[in-house]
């Protein structure tokens, strides 16, 4: 046989520290400073007071940061929900045509309600997705039309109504300090609820599944069940979405779910996550749902015809894609 | 220690897939303190019978025993719970996680791991992302881990292949250590130099039974090889392989009255390559002999167009070559073979596919693309390399070594003038392997150019007519292919001076 040629030891040392935390965190760091960018030019467009806009982007905003958060968790697991709107907009009659005549104490309690449902909703379609072998998009696809017609069973025309405090957890501001809600509930979901799970065991599960699956599940990690678990996650953000709908609109409409989907999936992926999975985080995900929203606002503000708004907004997401792609590349090698 | 009871004792385990029926009844006896090799070519059931005894798969028949308890695995890590750790060839590690996260999510103490590669001599960063690491160290992680199960049965799945000679010393080191303390390794391996000079006893499968078990130091290569293929094929091999040496003196001088150089390499710059220069004439089988990471695989990318040289010169037929791309190599008919099968195939589309896609994208060295074409040349490729079509409608479902015969005939359909093979043999079993070298002799006495890496090194002689070593990204030795026999050549590898003068 061969000799040994060396028996010192062997160390291998890989790119340097700081490379690897710009390649694990730039994009989302990146997106907060486009965000920033975006203000002072706001600013200059609004004649309205700071706070009040403040206020209104947040309020504004809140709906799509949910849905993508919930979109981001299925995305980095791996899969994708083309049904989140349609859930959410389930969500949003069911929780108006209830709460009409609730207190506010039993409004919450109702909340906390329909978030289960949600979450036992969405668990059902991860449920499907594993035990058929049929591909997320296509079982996500079906449970978009089926939520739809449950939103209209539920509720066919707008109506309902929310108690006023409940209102206020979207629209008000904390305190005296002026900031609003609408952030700090987000920020609240990302702290108690993402952040917990991420960092254990559960959350890596979730970034494993999505990266490599064969290799997942040689290391010994329930496949289906995580990617179960990964839909039942989402709905608790599918939930608050829907809520956020209710709370901040103040009525409940069948159809308002619709446009968040995409947007979702837009935010998604503006936010730095993989549509491959395994790599990415909410962070980036909250700010890109702000960009998207502050765009649009910043094109109404400039008078641009609502048509071409959307053609504005497409060319937006893909120059920050296509920039970001062509960046990591680079840091790749 | 024949009265000792099996550390694991599998019996009449079989498996099917459909039709295919993978595993018929397979009996394997592994006692404690010994080293075990499973052999067999392609398509045995090696690979099922692994995969039944780690729980990947559950068996349809058979029972299987460790330490005398029924166990019935029903995922790896459950396996290496009953004491069956698995090193498989594709490590259990996710890319986009760290090691350390890796290593979190299967609950494996970072700490054992660590002291386990200590033991080994080895040291890398836990900070790392799994997919920036090298192949060979994820190999070598993933046994770390499997050690620190403390396993009654350490199940090994052609870990050698692909490892640098000094991990794989490394790794003999553990599954001795793994002996003496009373325990078991079972070692699952294409290698049969490496079974003779570490094995204890080793199990042959064929057609998915196994057919003997026997002391692999008592037969030596000839039998196990004559045991792996049956009595007739045997015997036909035997013929082959006598051919074969018969007729290497007749190619070398062949080779050198029909000196027309087909690709000439002038002092190029690439990687790990520093300046290296050769001429691969009509006819020949060059071989390039490297330890790892040389620069022999930064060698083939660039003159297989995939990547671009940082200086130096090519030439095609006396005519520059400046490829930036694939295409400019396959229009100038130069092709590879690349080391993972999975680079150069479409897994999920057909044989005929595979070995037809050059055919639509270069024209024909020896004259104009025909459609009608398309089926003759790939029967005629199929047939040359004796391809078993039984599963040709997938190129995912062949053998590994059926695999490498697509990889192959892809360039014999479409034609070449330089093939470029990097470690074709890689993985594949001991019947293909000698296909493939009587193939790549042909294909020379043909008349085409060959460039041959292998990281096996008693290929070499079997093979090549001349034989480069290459250290340090230089070339450091030229030797006759007849003249290039292990101890040589690894004294060339490792840039020691051979101790006959060399041209």
């Amino acid at each position: 046989m061969t000799a040994a040629p060396t028996t010192a030891a062997l160390e291998f040392r890989g790119a340097t520290a700081w490379r690897r935390n710009l390649r694990l965190h730039g994009w989302t760091i990146a997106v907060w400073l486009v965000l920033l960018a975006m203000v002072p030019y706001w600013r200059s467009l609004s004649e309205q007071d700071f706070k009040f806009d403040v206020q209104a982007v947040a309020i504004d905003a809140l709906p799509l940061c949910f849905a993508a958060m919930a979109q981001a968790v299925i995305v980095i697991s791996g899969g994708i929900d083309l049904s989140i709107g349609s859930l959410m907009g389930v969500v949003n009659v069911l929780s108006a045509r209830e709460m009409v005549d609730m207190s506010f104490r039993h409004a919450l309690l109702f909340s906390l309600l329909v978030i289960v449902l949600t979450m036992l909703a969405s668990a059902f379609t991860g449920l499907i997705i594993v035990l058929t072998r049929i591909p997320d998009i296509v079982v996500t696809l079906g449970m978009l039309f089926v939520w739809q017609g449950v939103a209209l069973w539920i509720m066919e025309i707008p109506g309902g109504g929310v108690p006023i405090e409940y209102s206020d957890l979207a629209v008000g501001d904390l305190g005296t300090t002026g900031i609003p809600n609408a952030a700090v509930v987000v920020f609240a979901a990302l702290m108690i609820v993402w952040v917990p799970i991420r960092w254990l065991r559960p959350g890596l599960a979730l970034y494993a599944v999505g990266s490599n699956r064969n290799s997942a599940y040689l290391s010994g990690i329930g496949v289906a069940r995580t990617r179960v678990g990964a839909y039942l996650l989402a709905g608790v953000f599918t939930g608050l979405a829907g809520l956020a709908l209710s709370a901040s609109s103040g009525i409940g409409d069948p159809n308002s779910g619709t446009t968040y989907t995409l947007n979702s999936v837009a935010a998604v992926v503006l936010g730095g996550v993989s549509l491959l999975g395994g790599v990415g985080g909410l962070i980036g995900v909250i700010a890109a749902a702000y960009v998207l929203t502050l765009s649009k606002i910043i094109l109404l503000l400039r008078g641009t015809d609502p048509n071409y708004a959307n053609v504005y907004q497409g060319a937006l997401i893909i120059l920050v894609v296509v920039i970001g792609g062509l960046l990591t590349r680079k840091t790749r090698s | 220690m024949s009265g000792e009871a099996p550390l694991l004792d599998a019996r009449g385990v079989a498996k099917n897939y459909g039709p295919v029926l993978a595993l018929r009844s397979a009996d394997l006896s592994v006692t404690p303190g010994e080293i075990h090799a499973l052999l067999g070519a392609n398509g045995a059931g090696k690979s099922t019978l692994v995969k039944c005894l780690t729980g990947v798969v559950r068996p349809d028949q058979g029972t299987i025993a460790v330490g005398g308890r029924a166990a019935r695995p029903r995922s790896p890590m459950h396996a290496a719970k009953l004491g069956l750790a698995p090193v498989f060839q594709d490590p259990a590690l996710v890319p986009d996680l760290t090691v350390a996260q890796n290593f979190r999510l299967t609950g494996s103490s970072v700490g054992a791991v660590r002291s386990q590669l200590t033991a080994m001599d080895l040291s890398v960063s836990f900070r790392e992302l799994v997919g920036d690491l090298p192949l060979p160290i994820l190999r070598m992680l993933d046994l770390a881990r499997a050690l620190t199960h403390d396993p009654q049965l350490l199940i090994l799945d052609e870990i050698t292949a692909a490892l640098p000679s000094d991990l794989a010393e490394r790794v003999f080191a553990v599954m001795r250590k793994q002996r003496e303390q009373g325990r078991s390794v079972l070692f699952i391996t294409h290698r049969l130099a490496e079974v003779i000079a570490t094995c204890d006893r080793a199990t042959i499968l064929r057609d998915g039974r196994n057919v003997e078990t026997m002391v692999p130091q008592e037969g030596g290569e000839a039998r196990i090889v004559e045991i792996m293929l049956g009595p007739e094929a045997a015997r036909a091999e035997k013929v082959a392989s006598e051919l074969d040496e018969a007729e290497l003196p007749a190619t070398e001088e062949a080779a050198e009255a029909d000196a027309e150089p087909v690709l000439e390499v002038d002092d190029i710059r690439v990687g790990a390559v520093q300046g290296i220069s050769f001429t691969l004439r009509r006819g020949e089988v060059l071989g390039l002999a490297a330890l790892e990471g040389q620069g022999q695989d930064e060698l083939f990318e660039a003159l297989a167009g995939q990547r671009r040289l940082e200086g130096g010169e090519l030439r095609v037929e006396g005519k520059a070559f400046r490829p930036r791309h694939p295409y400019d190599a396959v229009r100038r008919n130069v092709v590879l073979v690349p080391p993972d099968r999975l680079l150069a195939l479409l897994p999920q589309r057909s044989v005929r596919e595979n070995v037809a896609a050059p055919l639509y994208n270069t024209p024909l060295r020896w004259g104009p693309i025909n459609m009608r074409d398309e089926g003759r040349r790939v029967r005629r490729a199929v047939e040359a390399l004796d391809i078993d079509m039984r599963a040709a409608k997938q190129v995912r479902r062949l053998s590994g070594g059926n695999q490498q015969k697509v990889t192959i005939a892809r360039w014999i359909a479409s034609g070449f003038a330089a093939l470029l093979c990097n470690d074709p043999t890689r993985g594949i079993d001991v019947g293909t392997k000698r296909q493939v070298y009587s193939l790549l002799r042909e294909l020379a006495e043909d008349g085409a150019a060959i460039l041959f890496f292998s990281s096996e090194l008693a290929e070499f002689p079997l093979v090549c007519d001349r034989v480069l070593t290459i250290y340090g990204g230089r070339v450091t030795a030229e030797l006759a292919g007849a003249a290039a026999d292990e101890a040589s050549l690894l004294q060339a590898m490792h840039g020691l001076q051979l101790d006959e003068a060399v041209a």
